[in-house]
């Protein structure tokens, strides 16, 4: 048995959203979502939870839940900052966002800052190619970044 | 011959607050409904056809004879899918309809499910769009209140419908069709086998038909105008609209809906408002990160349609012009695209999971000054293990774009040898 539970809330969203499909087992996405959206992790006793939630065993849900992603599988920063690195964000000036983050935050991809604030993670490509370089923030998109605005979003948050 | 913008499926673009149902219904949406429940289903499935409307997600396939595939109604549930994951790379299309216009995606969803005659529709979209999901569900939740869809369309017609948009996890390969019905399964998003013959998708052994989000957008304009009002743009065999992107060091990037057709450079300049100042064109990934590169000259004979690209050896894929100025080394450009393979490759097949990360080492290899001619050599005999031996088109793919800029940007590889 887990400890992790759904609040009330998302107990009722969980069975909204059930409702929609053929079969329980189309609820994997939902379900880690919800746990993500509560948690801002999805925790090992989290993935027993669903398991029992959707008649699974553990080791699938933790198959499906490290197979995509955006799950993150340990407890990250308050503010997520997801920098794309692909082709059109690359041209336009995404490597000197990565320096400038480093050298004022003091993280690098993967790292959480000292004070569990901030979460730097490099990803690809966002949809946003248009609006190179860009941050999404928390999945806030910031567009048309230059270093200055990046400083701006940065600071906002402290 | 100047570039001309055409407004059917960005009609509403520009307008404020279209997105929401009462500004959107002043301004024509659900209007083809009346003219749809007039129609049988495959009557809308042959308008369709006659539209000779193409899937818009890459890869070019017919529209309404994908339809056709789906067995004779019988007792079984059926469904439509709509592919709205829109991870490739110099592409972002989609969700201009997400947040600028989601109810014309609606709309196209009604159209759509009728044809087939299916009463459940899945939006699958990637899950980094959380604020476009969120844009859509609102749409949804206004069009289930204003009894668009639910138990009935439009109040009147007695067609069940339910839409449900399915968030993704932030996975490259689920934009695959069949890899994308098994992450609604609750699956790893691996793609299926792929049958002898032609036939629809299987979501949970039910028939299914899988559509990009933009196909679905243009059924309405079809329904309600004929055919003729789609096929008199574009070309004899890519007739219609797409939405075009450019991103890159161009004055005006963004998304733009033009005719297929039109000379690849004169958009650039013409309606992306030619590079910025001070720099000079060297190449374009014309259609997403998947299709081979075309060289400054190549450029200039390019067409904006399928056939037209084919002819020069590359694709149109999704229309999301990627454009690289002088200055960037095409070996970086290689090791950045062959990176985002490497990580997105689903692991299913081992040439393409092996393949991708081979050929990422090596191109680091060279540009680490460690390089030889012999690493060229195993960089193409790589790519042709990969070309048409796995499950899906994604190591053909790498294949097409790494191959392509190895062969014609031979010696920016070769000037970081060091013999």
């Amino acid at each position: 048995m887990s400890k992790f539970k759904y609040t009330e809330q998302n107990e009722k969203e969980f069975q909204r959203i059930a409702a929609k499909y053929p079969k329980i087992d189309a609820m994997m996405l939902p379900a880690l979502w919800l746990v993500q959206e509560q948690e801002g992790w999805v925790s090992p006793d989290a993935m027993v939870f669903v398991a029992d939630k959707l008649g699974k065993t553990p080791i699938e849900v933790y198959e499906f839940a490290t197979f995509y992603t955006m799950f993150n599988l340990k407890p990250i920063g308050t503010y997520h900052i997801e920098l794309c690195k692909t082709l059109s964000c690359m041209i336009m000036g995404a490597p000197e966002l990565k320096k400038f983050i480093k050298d004022t935050l003091g993280i690098a991809p993967g790292e959480t800052s000292a004070d569990g604030k901030f979460h730097f993670s490099e990803v690809e490509c966002q949809g946003a190619c248009g609006g190179a370089p860009m941050i999404a923030l928390n999945y806030k998109y910031h567009e048309n970044l230059t270093v200055d605005k990046l400083k701006k979003i940065i600071e906002e948050c402290k | 011959m100047a570039v001309e913008l055409v407004k059917i499926v960005s009609k509403n673009f520009d307008i404020p607050d279209s997105h929401k149902l009462e500004v959107a219904l002043k301004h024509g949406r659900y209007k083809s409904i009346d003219k749809l429940f007039t129609m049988k289903p495959e009557e809308v499935t042959e308008e369709v056809c006659k539209s000779g409307l193409r899937g818009k997600g890459g890869g070019g396939a017919a529209c309404g004879p994908k339809w056709k595939l789906m067995p004779p109604v019988d007792d079984r549930p059926r469904y439509l899918i709509c592919n709205g994951d829109e991870s490739e790379p110099g592409t972002f299309k989609d969700r201009q309809i997400f947040q600028y216009d989601p109810h014309l995606l609606i709309e196209g969803i009604i159209c759509s499910s009728y044809a087939i005659s299916a009463h459940e529709a899945y939006i699958y979209i990637r899950g980094e769009y959380k604020w476009f999901i969120d844009r859509l569900n609102k749409a949804i939740d206004e069009a289930y209140e204003a009894g668009i869809i639910g138990e009935k369309i439009m109040n009147k017609y007695d067609y069940p419908l339910n839409i449900t948009v399915h968030r993704g996890g932030g996975a490259y390969i689920c934009g695959e069709k069949s890899a994308l019905i098994e992450s609604i399964e609750g699956k790893r998003g691996h793609p299926r086998l792929k049958p002898h013959g032609k036939e629809c998708e299987w979501f949970y052994g039910m028939p299914a038909t899988v559509n990009n989000v933009e196909t679905i957008a243009s059924v309405p304009n079809i329904v309600l105008n004929g055919y003729e009002s789609y096929t008199k743009y574009g070309t004899k065999r890519a007739p219609g609209t797409m939405l075009f992107a450019m991103s890159g060091p161009v004055k005006n990037p963004g998304v733009y809906e033009m005719a297929y057709g039109n000379k690849m450079i004169d958009v650039i300049n013409e309606i992306g408002g030619g590079m910025q100042d001070g720099l000079k064109l060297k190449a374009v990934i014309p259609g997403g990160a998947s299709c081979p590169v075309l060289t400054a000259q190549e450029v200039e004979k390019a067409h904006l349609d399928y056939e037209s690209m084919w002819d020069i050896g590359s694709t149109l894929g999704t229309g999301g012009m990627m454009i690289i100025p002088e200055g960037i080394s095409m070996v970086d450009v290689a090791k950045n695209l062959i990176e985002f393979y490497h990580h997105e490759s689903c692991g299913q097949c081992t040439p393409c999971r092996e393949g991708t990360g081979w050929i990422d080492k090596i191109i680091k290899k060279i540009l680490d000054g460690e390089g030889s001619a012999a690493d060229l050599k195993t960089i193409e005999d790589v790519c042709e293990t990969m070309n048409g031996k796995t499950v899906c088109v994604f190591a053909p793919a790498v294949k097409d774009i790494i191959k392509s800029i190895v062969q014609k940007y031979r010696h920016e590889f070769e000037a970081h040898f060091n013999n």
